[in-house]
């Protein structure tokens, strides 16, 4: 049972996709200019990371080893599609404010590094552990980077106002903002694993 | 003139990189040395021009008379996938100097999310094909002058001393944002 746990906490804290292993930053820099929409990519992300990890898990003995990257793209691929059109569906107004960042899942490394990495060597049960405990990791990064940078720039938490709105500077909701913030919390996140 | 209003808008305005964020996993993988960044500018110059011409194509005359729309995704990811493969085996053929340059970077490229991004945006800003293609290369060449500049930014860097925290790729990407600060200058030299 512990090692079953370790499998998630791997993925939340030792190999958290974004503050370690800097994998998919490119949703990670464009959809967190709130919270919400930060979290919002994260879950989707989530959602593909599990199911994808599940079946190419289930599919590891039948795909020949020669195709197949191309076998796990088309599998990450259908399962975005489907997310897509569930998303459109029942939340349009984050499928709208996410963009052309859902169907770049696709290309999002993370998806494709784990189903390599983990998926095609595992059990299914396991993938799907790893698939949560990474997800969960990247939706945590996201919705942090998110936070900060929606409450430095528009001096709201969550869509609540704490502090009046002129006195945000925009620039942390903008591009540079989002290289800033990162640039940031990953030198306090250095810090922090150099002392424990 | 709009070909070179969009080729403007495209490689300094809304930068592909600085202000659209895609591309940045080579952005900052491979910006350490210059030489390499041009080497990965002249790859992703190639192929994305290649893979939206033929995404489009497809699109228009196979995916939408047939309604298969929602095949977008799955369709143009694949089709990438290939074509960067068969760049690869026809580039070792026929130019072999090429491939020696352009070799190591192909493979990195299919996970390159600014080829499938442009693939998609052409989609949706509802480009006819020649604009999409000279979309696309701009693109391409506003990612190149990002990857370079920035590129040349970080060979100065890695002589400085930096704050232990902060070596890396914090620092790296502190750059980039002051990056990114200086291209929002250029916003409003063209009217979209």
């Amino acid at each position: 049972m512990k090692n079953k746990f370790g499998i998630v906490l791997n993925g939340l804290i030792t190999e958290n996709p974004t503050f370690v292993l800097m994998l998919g930053m490119c949703p990670t820099l464009a959809t967190t200019t709130s919270a919400l929409n930060g979290m919002g990519m994260g879950l989707a992300t989530s959602f593909v990371l599990i199911c994808s990890n599940l079946v190419i898990s289930l599919l590891k003995n039948i795909i020949p080893d020669n195709v197949r990257i191309p076998s796990f793209i088309v599998v990450i691929a259908s399962f975005v599609t489907l997310l897509e059109m569930i998303m459109k569906a029942y939340v349009p107004d984050l499928y709208e404010s996410l963009g052309l960042f859902i169907p770049l899942i696709v290309v999002n490394c993370i998806v494709l590094g784990r189903a390599e990495a983990f998926a095609s060597k595992n059990n299914p049960f396991d993938s799907l552990l790893d698939g949560l405990g990474i997800g969960l990791g990247f939706t945590f990064a996201l919705t942090l980077l998110g936070m900060v940078r929606e409450f430095l720039g528009a001096g709201t938490f969550f869509g609540l106002q704490v502090f009046p709105e002129q006195y945000g500077a925009l620039v942390f909701i903008l591009a540079p903002g989002a290289f800033i913030t990162l640039a940031y919390l990953l030198a306090i996140m250095n810090k922090i694993r150099k002392v424990s | 003139m709009i070909y070179i209003t969009m080729f403007i808008a495209a490689v300094f305005v809304n930068n592909i990189v600085l202000s659209q964020f895609l591309g940045i996993c080579p952005f900052l993988g491979v910006s350490k040395k210059i030489n390499t960044a041009v080497g990965m500018t002249g790859a992703v110059a190639f192929v994305i021009t290649l893979s939206t011409l033929i995404t489009w194509l497809v699109y228009t005359y196979l995916l939408k008379p047939f309604n298969l729309d929602y095949l977008q995704t799955i369709a143009f990811i694949l089709i990438i996938a290939s074509l960067v493969q068969l760049v690869e085996i026809v580039l070792k053929k026929i130019s072999p100097a090429l491939y020696q340059s352009l070799g190591v970077y192909l493979p990195l490229i299919s996970t390159n999310c600014c080829i499938l991004g442009v693939a998609i945006l052409v989609i949706q800003k509802d480009y006819n094909l020649l604009e999409s293609v000279v979309y696309a290369f701009s693109t391409a060449c506003g990612f190149g002058l990002a990857l370079i500049l920035f590129a040349g930014i970080r060979e100065q860097l890695a002589l400085l001393r930096v704050p232990k925290g902060m070596q890396g790729m914090p620092i790296a990407l502190l750059t980039a944002g002051l990056l990114a600060l200086a291209f929002m200058g250029f916003s409003g030299i063209v009217k979209l």
